[in-house]
């Protein structure tokens, strides 16, 4: 074992990449639980925006097509929920559960013909003076752009749901349909716009791992990451800078594991990788002690009856 | 336009007639969806629903019904109690594998012994193996109030590690010439889970299945306990008031699921699979959560659900030979019934009305 190996520069840049995807998938589901609405779909989302995301991506040779048609995946996939839980009024758990079991074999049927390909490289950002600085450039200046995108959504949905009047609204319509509903509020509107946008920041995520992680394509390759992006709502207590914590804490995991794998540490490989699943489910148990900041209308089945 | 109105009581014809619509609707988009990958979708449709049943092979195919069907339907009768209740295990895939290693690890341990106890002591193991691995996300659940469906499921992924870490290590075969995978089962008597009449596909699982369908019927209607369970999921205000302790159903619900999921995991590895290996769960635990909602979480329903959907895998995969229909087509059929389901659901306690939109 030869620890030295580990560089912990690298490691701190390595972790920022790795918590893309968790990052931007929390936040759409943050947003989509603000309203209201738990959707456990977000691992079926995440699969169907990667495979989107990269068929588009090789087709056209641009990543930037391939993120725009993996978040066009991802929202259409939810407008699928969207229509069981609103229209329908259908069990939220039940529905969230068929979107993901629905978006993994739609996604593995999508992808046929697409494994073993590469994607086209994605840009990385170049700034003169601050990229070239010691640690700093390499820790924060030299990454791709959907790196600096998923910093400013999560800003973007901080401000929103603290300082618009949209936001409010929509806090609102979370915490008590019935009130937001007597006030005026399109309940139903409201929520399917936080639907559909958890939905193409899902797919932006699963994008962001078959484009630019891996890069490639192969069944099944989210494992499990779209149900790590939901416990991280619930560790991030519905707060966006909390979620990016959290995220940071998942992808220093996911890479300090695999850092370790590649340090050959005594502990086999095995154990080594089901620490990220691990590390959720102790983080789940410390946060359940408060559950008073979920949104009060969380899960419930909203009927106007006048 | 379209206004959707509430029932005073649920409808009875809907409650049974949703899951036979939704069937309807799903073979009749599924046969769009294979008429759009470029195959003839009545071919298709016959290869799935007509051929296991009654086609030329059919003698062939009709055991393999019962193979299918028995660990969904066990899996399945688990989760049912639990989501009456509102409470969600989901994973019942990470309980299937624990029991699974757990029973063949017993078996593993006695082998080349021969007796009559080693089979009925890895039915003990399997089920004690995946009812443990439930408890974990229910003493969660119980004492620190941490959400069950996050944690068991994060535990599948957990237990397909260790499946991987044991079919590598430690239950490898020795004289296996280093390849991947156990012993294999089907060559060790006392521990083989076979037919109990040969050619019939009726294994034990089978038999534990049907045993499982009626303890389940007694339960939800002559029991307290499960009357205590329909009561919590439809009034959980009026439960508590009725003296239901709701640690204890979470308990009795994940672990009885999980138990059950270990059994069949374990019956599986017994018999039709015969060996711990890497791919040894191919999604049973996740398909019978549609099971379960498609047979409407009764324990009769369950079973009839269990093998319509047996007959999906079955005819799915003729039909990857015959017609070269990929694997996931199935699955996305499967997907698509559940959402079906749903969304005919909302007529067992809603009517449609066509209203004139009013001014408000």
């Amino acid at each position: 074992m030869d620890l030295s190996a580990i560089n912990p520069v690298l490691l701190v840049a390595s972790l920022i990449v790795a918590a893309v995807p968790f990052l931007l998938a929390a936040i759409g589901e943050l947003v989509a639980e603000k309203s209201g609405m738990l959707n456990l779909g977000v691992e079926g989302m995440m699969i169907t925006g990667a495979i989107c995301g990269f068929a588009a991506a090789v087709q056209s040779g641009s990543p930037l097509t391939g993120f725009l048609a993996a978040a066009a995946g991802g929202a259409a996939l939810s407008l699928l929920y969207a229509f069981l839980t609103l229209a329908t009024l259908a069990n939220q758990v039940a529905s969230g559960l068929a979107l993901t079991l629905f978006g993994l074999g739609l996604s593995s049927k999508l992808g046929r013909g697409y494994v073993g390909i590469k994607p086209p490289a994605s840009a990385t950002l170049d700034i003169p003076v601050l990229s070239d600085l010691p640690v700093v450039g390499r820790i924060l200046f030299s990454h791709d752009v959907m790196v600096y995108f998923s910093f400013a959504l999560v800003a973007a949905v901080w401000a929103f749901l603290k300082y618009t009047r949209a936001g409010l609204i929509l806090r609102a319509v979370g915490e008590n349909h019935d009130a937001a509903h007597a006030l005026g509020y399109k309940v139903k509107l409201i929520r399917l716009m936080a639907i559909a946008f958890g939905g193409a920041c899902a797919g932006l995520g699963g994008a962001y791992i078959s484009l630019i992680r891996v890069p490639q394509w192969t069944e099944g390759m989210t494992a499990g990451a779209g149900w790590i992006a939901l416990a991280l709502v619930v560790f991030a207590s519905w707060k966006p800078w909390r979620v990016l914590l959290g995220a940071w804490l998942f992808g220093g995991v996911t890479v300090l594991q695999l850092n370790l794998q590649a340090a050959g540490i005594a502990i086999p490989v095995e154990y080594l990788s089901i620490s990220p699943y691990l590390i959720t489910i102790l983080v789940l148990v410390v946060m359940s002690a408060d559950r008073s900041r979920a949104p009060a209308s969380l899960g419930r089945i909203f009927h106007a009856s006048q | 336009m379209l206004k959707l109105e509430k029932r005073r009581q649920p409808s009875r014809a809907w409650a049974w007639g949703a899951p036979v619509v939704a069937v309807i609707a799903t073979i009749l988009a599924g046969g769009l969806l294979f008429a759009l990958d470029g195959t003839d979708p009545v071919a298709v449709i016959r290869t799935i629903f007509w051929d296991p049943l009654f086609g030329q092979h059919a003698s062939f195919y009709r055991p393999q019904l019962l193979v299918k069907a028995a660990p969904l339907v066990l899996i399945a009768i688990g989760l049912s109690l639990g989501f009456r209740a509102g409470i969600w295990n989901i994973g019942a895939e990470g309980q299937y594998i624990i029991g699974a290693l757990t029973g063949a690890g017993c078996a593993l341990a006695f082998y080349p012994m021969e007796g009559w106890f080693i089979f009925p002591l890895m039915v003990i193991c399997g089920a004690l193996g995946g009812c443990l691995w439930a408890m974990i996300p229910a003493a969660l659940k119980v004492v620190f109030g941490t959400n069950e469906i996050l944690v068991s499921l994060m535990l599948v992924y957990v237990a397909e590690k260790i499946l991987a870490s044991m079919s590598l290590g430690l239950l490898k075969n020795p004289e296996g010439y280093g390849f991947p995978g156990s012993r294999n089962l089907a060559q060790y008597p006392s521990a083989h889970n076979a037919e109990i009449v040969a050619g019939t596909g009726m294994h034990w699982g089978v038999a534990a299945a049907l045993i499982a369908v009626i303890f389940a019927y007694v339960l939800l209607n002559r029991h307290l306990l499960g009357f205590q369970i329909r009561l919590t999921g439809e009034a959980p205000r009026a439960a508590r008031f009725a003296g239901v302790v709701p640690a204890r159903l979470v308990v009795f619900c994940l672990g009885a699921s999980g138990a059950l999921a270990g059994l069949a995991g374990m019956f599986e590895v017994a018999g039709p699979s015969g060996q711990i290996s890497i791919d040894f769960n191919v999604g049973y635990g996740f398909t019978a959560i549609i099971v379960a909602f498609l047979g409407r979480l009764h324990p009769v329903g369950i079973l009839l659900a269990g093998l319509l959907m047996a007959l999906t895998y079955v005819g799915g995969g003729i039909s990857q030979s015959a017609q070269g229909l990929p694997a996931a087509t199935i699955q996305m059929f499967q997907g698509m019934l559940l959402f079906f389901l749903l969304a005919f659901d909302v007529l067992t306690n809603y009517r449609l009305r066509l209203t004139r939109r009013e001014v408000a």
